[in-house]
């Protein structure tokens, strides 16, 4: 098992025509997805290595039944993109385009909620990669088997190091949920649903500074998760109060540094690592291997 | 970006904010000028991206020209929170009957924005949240519905405005979420906003910070990139497009990815207590695909920062590909020995993921001595700390 993807998911790629659409497509082939379309707007009837490319999502959908879309658009794109992917009910929506201003993303997540239809990952992010199984994204296949732990982070190439940090012992799914100050699927959302998945045996959760995503995920923990849980998160020497505006330190009701969500980990029984390596060990001890 | 209040201000009056207009002013002399002008009594004000400019000395009231001439030498050149004022607002003093305080912000936790609003404006907005909660009204705002004329008077109900005064304080409202949406904004903040002893609303002060991802869409806001309030190098780097934070350390760092260029930082600071405490001396994301030619932009931007006595190149190849990451090294090393600035600080590189195998075989046959290859990350930080407070 895994969560959000796994080896029914039928891909779709929004901008497959573009210079690293193309290049990610044939990377998600090449890991045994299922890539069953493209969309381009303009471009309907072409092809990339065969697999077909469709004006739009809801046309795409219709004729091979894609459940999962990824999108590369660029940023001044990328709203109308997954808003599309939203009108024509898609189920998963990742948003890998990073640089997309914030007033879209409020805007295409929103629209989401609304139509409570589409689950949206990113943007801003890595994809979800349940090893053996599928891949959406640009996390690189060959670093990690397939295994027993579940993995979710802001970052994509802290993703990538704790990956292959614990290759040996696998995981069930990894997700990189973004680092944008709005993402549509949260630590929470991964953590609940590794919960609840049956062959995820232990958790990796990797946060950084700024907001107060983690402190969240911390009491969510407390509260609700069962299966053991390390985590690690970076910044503890990076530069305060660069990304954050004066009064949304007021709102968020925390400082938002590494050192307060490290401390609202441990207090929620979470063993946290210093580094990235420190983390795995940690790991490694609950889990054996 | 983080705006000045004249550029703050600047926005609100081209939204229809009402704003009193003032002269920006970089000498007492030219302050006089702009007193003169105006005619009455002048507030002279720092123009600082800190809070509390009042409480240091930065706010003004001066009667004529030649006080504000006095007021402004007084100002320019003060320190404020580590920020040097090198230009005054002179703008016509105005009578104050109340301060209120609003704002717009992005409210990350519940993934949308926030209006947030009280006739207790004027003090420190966070001391009125600690000491007085049921002051600050908070209200959300659908970010697809924005701020109607329904929401404006919802929002100044709640903060309990004046009724004599909440039709100019909706219309306000309604002002300044264009700020924010028409400006791609994440902050608007108004304080004080004031209601003069005639019964206007004006806002007194402003705050903006912009959004730079939403730079593409409007040309004009790249006149309010402030050149001399940023570090030299930082400002090389932004050229460059390169994603570079200044630190104070010795220990240089390259990596991709934000959260890896972080842990990153942590881990050479870590390490570096065990070799007479060297920290990291910059953030230096190179972000995702990164060519030859970003890797080589970004060890010149390194090696150039006198403070930097060794260089740590952490990279886990996903869509950057490591030999690529060798070759930007190599050209780096071999551009700047051709400009007649050989490369003799240390490099210890650690490279793994896409491609790893070719990237490390290009670093091993460039016959460069200063390169150094590590194996993980943290003997490679290790490695790094400890060449860098070898040369301290």
């Amino acid at each position: 098992m895994s969560i959000f993807l796994n080896s029914d998911s039928r891909l779709l790629v929004q901008g497959m025509t573009g210079s690293e659409g193309t290049k990610h497509t044939r990377l998600m082939v090449a890991a045994g997805s299922k890539v069953v379309a493209g969309v381009t707007p303009g471009k309907a009837g072409l092809d990339v290595d065969g697999i077909p490319i469709f004006d739009s999502v809801g046309d795409a959908m219709e004729a091979t039944g894609a459940n999962v879309s990824v999108v590369f658009v660029p940023p001044r794109f990328a709203k109308a993109a997954v808003l599309e992917a939203v009108d024509a009910a898609m189920p998963l929506c990742v948003v890998i385009t990073e640089g997309i201003p914030i007033h879209d993303t409020a805007a295409f997540f929103q629209y989401a909620v609304n139509a409570g239809t589409t689950r949206i990952i990113g943007p801003n992010c890595p994809g979800i990669i349940s090893p053996g199984q599928s891949n959406a994204g640009i996390i690189p296949a060959d670093i990690a088997k397939p295994g027993r732990i579940g993995l979710v982070s802001k970052s994509g190439t802290l993703t990538y190091q704790m990956m292959y940090e614990l290759r040996d012992i696998g995981f069930t799914t990894a997700i990189g949920i973004g680092g944008d100050p709005i993402i549509g699927t949260t630590h929470i959302d991964a953590l609940a649903a590794f919960e609840a998945d049956p062959d995820t045996q232990a958790i990796v959760m990797i946060g950084e500074i700024g907001g107060d995503a983690e402190e969240r995920a911390a009491a969510f923990i407390a509260a609700n998760v069962s299966k053991p849980v390390v985590g690690y998160v970076a910044g503890f020497t990076a530069p305060e109060g660069k990304t954050m505006g004066h009064a949304g330190a007021i709102v968020s009701g925390s400082s938002g540094t590494a050192a307060a969500k490290a401390e609202a980990l441990e207090a929620a029984g979470v063993r946290v690592g210093r580094t990235p390596s420190a983390t795995a060990a940690l790991l490694r001890e609950l889990v054996g291997g | 970006m983080d705006l000045y209040e004249y550029q703050a201000k600047h926005l609100f009056g081209k939204h229809g904010v009402p704003v009193i207009a003032g002269e920006v002013c970089t000498t007492p002399e030219l302050a006089r000028q702009a007193a003169r002008k105006i005619g009455t009594a002048v507030v002279v004000k720092a123009q600082v991206k800190a809070g509390g400019r009042g409480k240091a000395g930065g706010v003004k009231l001066a009667t004529d020209p030649d006080d504000a001439f006095a007021k402004a030498e007084a100002i320019l050149g003060l320190d404020i929170k580590g920020h040097i004022v090198r230009r005054v607002l002179v703008t016509e003093a105005s009578d104050i009957a109340e301060e209120y305080y609003v704002s717009f912000l992005l409210d990350r936790a519940n993934r949308t924005f926030l209006a947030m609003a009280s006739f207790e404006g004027g003090m420190d907005i966070e001391e009125v949240a600690a000491t007085k909660p049921e002051a600050l009204a908070r209200i959300q705002v659908d970010a697809l519905e924005g701020v109607s004329a329904a929401k404006a008077a919802e929002i100044a109900a709640a903060a309990n405005f004046p009724v004599e005064v909440r039709d100019q304080i909706e219309l306000v409202l309604q002002q300044l979420w264009q700020v924010l949406v028409q400006e791609d904004a994440t902050l608007v903040e108004v304080n004080p906003l004031v209601r003069t002893p005639d019964g206007r609303i004006v806002a007194l002060d402003g705050k903006v910070s912009l959004d730079d991802n939403a730079n593409y869409r409007h040309a004009s806001h790249a006149d309010f990139l402030d050149r001399d309030e940023t570090d030299a190098i930082e400002l090389r780097a932004k050229e460059l497009d390169l994603n570079y934070v200044k630190l104070s350390g010795e220990v240089g760092i390259i990596g991709n990815g934000a959260g890896l260029v972080m842990s990153t930082l942590d881990v050479v600071a870590y390490a570096g207590e065990e070799f007479g405490g060297v920290r990291p001396a910059n953030f230096l994301d190179i972000g995702g695909g990164a060519s030859a030619q970003v890797m080589a932009n970004g060890l010149d931007i390194v090696l150039n920062d006198p403070e930097v006595k060794a260089v740590l190149v952490n990279v886990f190849g996903g869509i950057t590909s490591c030999d690529a990451v060798a070759d930007g090294i190599v050209q780096a090393i071999a551009m700047l020995a051709e400009r007649g600035e050989p490369v003799t600080k240390p490099i210890v590189a650690r490279i793994d993921g896409n491609n790893a195998v070719e990237g490390r075989r290009i670093l091993a046959e460039s016959g460069l001595s200063i390169v150094e290859m590590a194996d993980t990350m943290d003997s490679a930080a290790r490695r790094v700390a400890e060449l860098a407070s070898q040369a301290k």
